[in-house]
């Protein structure tokens, strides 16, 4: 009937309003032993825009996601999201409350296909126990259905049909990239946090990747945060611009405003720092 | 003219009238299918009529009626085919356009065919649209089918295929009686109407719009499904261009009128996985399908274990030896067709399976030559691969192989229906119930194409086989004379040459001159391969191509070409005199090919002038420095003595040798 056609729009997955601060970082430093990572950094990402995080190489910026997505815990300063002060949380805390990410080095689970792998960001979601899920059956079965419905409805976003039974590691490196940004979509986040997610790439596979980038955000309206070294690319595609050089916000704002901003230039061109 | 088959039920001649028979008749049968979401979804033909009664009248809706031109934009999806029968419901013509050509074509086309409206896949092909709609000031509307992307679009021009059936739906809530009155519509036109435009793709100048009536489709479709036996049973898969004459009549026409189902893939990369999903039973590709295919299985075989490959190996070699045989029905022996059992059971039916044709009755190619290596493969595991010779112009079909006549050099006969004759100049030309109604707003063309009394020039050159079976050479601007008057056809014997694995681009000479003669281009792949075989070392093509092992290659493959040659009354004299194997590939980069790879014959001429005279004098050697164009734009000359060989020649009975190779 005319149902098989109306392919269900995915829903908002996030029901707060437009333009809202959803997550505010506030002088946050964090230091290994002497060295430190990220001293005095304060900035919010807010409801549904694309922010990045941009700077020269050990600026910190990875650093930076690690403390957002809960994996490091800075030594000071505090993280608000939603509203609410984090305390210290562990990694898969951090992913239950809606954070989602992908790595700079890819880190799927190489032997399995993509059709799997993108089903693994859906385990937190998953409501029956282990013992129901190997019987796979009633209830079990249908929250499979359903689950594995929405993991369709990614692998056709992101158009990796072609690949949805091919074990990752046989994917060129492009794909399999695309492949760990349709298991962080899996877990329908509310932030989502990407890694350097067009290092590597060749330009047709970056101009891919923008697009994905773009409509995750305009479709589903998630919120992106993501670190890149091309500066062509993050100009493009983001809303508010972080800059960070030897750990230290140095600039913030709009693209064309950082792209003026004097200190960002010599940190890009490497000018001494005194 | 045979039209009592073809007007076996003239109460449906035009394809929505068809629409509407199947929806009663086969209401509850499969009509269509498509992947989504991984899995396959089917509309019957009932639930097609709602679909497309929806969307024809919430056009019309929006302002389009009878005579208004829809382009149709895109890959093979439901919607887009729907769109077809839409549009032809109020009497509107549907033009679909390549999805892949770049705007500046695609702005053309919409804007000699003067379109109102525009039904677009996706975001990629409305950025197209949207951006040509600037000079093209005819177009008013825009609807796409995948929302993707296309959200914050501004939409007053623009609609979602959703958007457009709702507006049927409040149409036919306010007045239930709109329905009756569409299908009343439908009644009133007739087969001679303008059904499509068709836009050829135009290799030469600009692209013509080729018109085809309703009469031409079904017609020709009616006949084409008698010919091969095509009832609703039927399961094909649609993946080539909807813009392409052949995907309109295979995807759209002829499963009208036979009421079979069509199947989308999900999408274009996954076709060879969907296509073994669904198991076609009649299937169309070009020869290069096949070929990537074949070239699939034989690299994935030399992965096989030791015992893997043998059985392999031996059973295609029995398979060689009668598979074609018991296809056809000829007498076999008892003990072949036992082995033959167990071929199927071990090989040719796992093969089948994994490439999709398990249950293929008919298997089709045509638009080019296929190797005969490749033809005799698939035939040889049981499949019914068959091929036609079609053009735009003629709704396809011109000739087509029946079942049991099968060859691989030759393109069939004419099926009932269509007459075909060869013109004094060589040129095929036919007349049938396809033939077309002119080229759009281009009369001139049309007049040059199209006879007072219907007849059409094909522009290909060809001649009848002794058993009646036509057989295209060339194209007929290229076939020239030899000095003795001989007929030289260029395509065909470079065609013969490139089917062997070590020769990659031949290019023939002959017209006006004593004799055929040839540059050879060797296959680095192919040829590489050997010489690592067999030890040969080499630095360069330049040099692999000179030396003296691979001239006596070339000289065998040269030779078995002559003997072919021999064999045929008309080209008996068209033999290979004397050939070179050229110092350098041909490329595109040099101008040598065009960008899709076919070998431009003039520019080669002057541009190896000396080697060409070189050929004609005698000559054993010649010294050549050209002119090389690297892929980053700069520019060399490579030097060379090229070697020039007179090759071995046949007499025409095929009995003693005229002249012995010189080496």
């Amino acid at each position: 009937m005319v149902a098989v056609m109306d392919r269900p729009e995915m829903p908002p997955t996030s029901l707060a309003v437009p333009g809202d601060v959803l997550l505010e970082v506030a002088n946050v430093s964090l230091a290994f032993g002497g060295v430190k990572a990220i001293s005095n950094i304060s900035f919010d990402i807010r409801q549904g825009e694309i922010r990045a995080i941009i700077g020269p190489n050990g600026a910190g910026k990875t650093s930076m996601l690690n403390v957002i997505n809960g994996f490091y815990h800075p030594q000071e300063g505090t993280i608000t999201f939603e509203g609410k002060v984090r305390r210290r949380m562990r990694p898969h805390e951090a992913a239950r409350s809606g954070v989602a990410r992908t790595f700079q080095n890819v880190a799927l689970f190489r032997g399995m296909t993509t059709l799997d792998n993108i089903m693994s960001g859906r385990t937190l979601m998953m409501r029956r126990n282990f013992f129901w899920q190997a019987l796979r059956f009633g209830p079990a079965l249908n929250e499979e259905i359903a689950h594995r419905k929405r993991v369709e409805e990614i692998i056709d976003f992101l158009e990796i049909q072609h690949i949805r039974k091919t074990p990752v590691g046989k994917l060129p490196y492009g794909l399999q990239k695309r492949v760990e940004l349709g298991r962080a979509l899996a877990m329908e986040p509310r932030l989502l946090l990407l890694d350097e997610p067009m290092a590597g790439m060749n330009l047709e596979e970056k101009e891919d990747m923008s697009r994905f980038i773009l409509d995750v955000n305009q479709q589903f309206g998630t919120t992106i945060a993501l670190i890149e070294h091309d500066m062509g690319v993050v100009m493009d595609i983001s809303d508010r611009v972080v800059v960070l050089d030897y750990g230290k916000k140095i600039g913030d704002g709009p693209p064309d405003e950082v792209r003026a901003n004097q200190d960002v230039i010599d940190a890009y061109l490497g000018v001494s720092h005194g | 003219m045979n039209r009592a088959v073809a007007t076996a039920d003239g109460s449906y001649d035009t394809l929505p009238k068809l629409l509407v028979r199947n929806a009663r008749e086969m209401a509850a049968r499969p009509a269509m299918r498509e992947k989504d979401l991984g899995i396959w979804q089917t509309w019957t033909w009932s639930q097609v009529l709602q679909e497309v009664r929806r969307f024809s009248i919430g056009l019309t809706e929006l302002g389009l009626g009878a005579g208004d031109r829809v382009a149709v934009v895109g890959q093979n999806r439901p919607r887009l085919y729907w769109t077809f029968a839409a549009v032809q419901a109020f009497g509107g013509v549907p033009i679909p356009v390549y999805a892949d050509s770049v705007a500046e074509e695609m702005a053309f086309v919409l804007d000699h065919a003067e379109v109102k409206a525009a039904v677009c896949e996706d975001q990629e092909q409305v950025d197209k649209v949207v951006a040509i709609a600037a000079e093209v000031p005819t177009i008013e509307l825009v609807v796409y089918d995948d929302p993707r992307g296309l959200r914050d679009y501004d939409h007053t021009r623009l609609k979602s295929y959703e958007d457009v059936q709702a507006l049927a739906d409040t149409a036919l809530a306010a007045a239930p009686r709109r329905a009756e009155d569409w299908e009343r519509g439908i009644a009133t036109h007739k087969g001679a109407d303008l059904a499509v435009m068709l836009y050829t793709s135009g290799t030469t100048g600009k692209p013509k719009g080729v018109m085809l009536s309703h009469d031409n489709l079904v017609i020709s479709a009616q006949n084409a499904n008698i010919f091969d036996k095509f009832g609703p049973d039927e399961e094909v898969i649609a993946y080539l261009p909807l813009a392409w004459v052949g995907d309109h009549m295979f995807s759209y026409a002829q499963s009208y009128v036979a009421g079979y189902c069509v199947c989308c893939p999900e999408s274009p990369e996954t076709v060879n996985d969907d296509r073994r999903e669904i198991a076609p039973t009649y299937f169309f590709a070009p020869p290069r399908v096949y070929e990537t295919l074949l070239t699939a299985i034989m690299v994935r075989m030399e992965d096989a274990s030791a015992a893997k490959r043998w059985m392999f190996h031996a059973l295609m070699r029995h398979a060689r030896k009668v598979g074609e045989r018991i296809l056809d029905g000829d007498q076999v022996p008892l003990g072949d067709r036992l082995l033959y059992r167990l071929g199927e059971l071990l090989v040719y039916g796992p093969l089948k399976n994994r490439m999709g044709f398990t249950r293929i009755r008919v298997g089709y190619t045509a638009g080019e030559a296929i190797g005969p290596e490749i033809f005799r493969f698939y035939r040889s595991l049981g499949m019914n691969l068959k091929q036609l010779y079609g053009q735009t112009e003629a709704s396809v079909y011109i000739t087509m192989q029946p079942d049991g006549a099968i060859d691989a050099e030759t393109v069939g006969t004419p099926p009932p229906g269509v007459e075909v004759e060869i013109a004094e100049s060589g040129e095929v030309m036919f007349r049938s119930p396809g033939v077309f109604l002119g080229y759009y707003k281009n009369d001139e063309a049309t007049r040059e194409t199209k006879t007072e009394d219907g007849w059409v020039h094909t522009g290909d050159a060809g001649i009848f086989t002794a058993d009646g079976q036509l057989k295209i050479i060339d194209r007929a601007k290229d076939v020239g004379r030899l000095v003795d008057g001989g007929l030289f056809a260029p395509k065909y014997i470079e065609n013969k040459l490139k089917f062997f694995p070590n020769v990659k681009e031949a290019v023939a000479f002959g017209h006006e001159r004593d004799y055929v003669a040839v540059f050879l281009n060797i296959d680095l792949i192919a040829v590489g391969s050997w010489a690592e075989r067999n030890n040969v070392s080499y630095a360069s093509y330049q040099e692999l191509a000179g030396l003296p092992r691979i001239y006596e290659m070339m000289a065998e493959h040269v030779a078995q070409v002559n003997r072919d040659l021999a064999n045929e009354p008309m080209m008996a004299s068209a033999q290979i005199r004397r050939f070179l194997v050229l110092h350098k590939e041909l490329d595109a980069d040099d101008g040598e090919l065009t960008r899709t790879q076919k070998v431009r014959r003039r520019y080669i001429a002057e541009r190896y002038q000396p080697l060409i005279e070189a050929l004609y004098d005698g000559s054993t050697e010649k010294f050549v420095a050209t002119e090389v164009t690297f892929e980053d734009g700069r520019k060399g000359v490579i030097e060379a003595t090229v070697k020039i060989i007179d090759a071995e020649t046949f007499s025409p009975a095929g009995a003693d040798p005229l002249s012995q190779a010189a080496e």
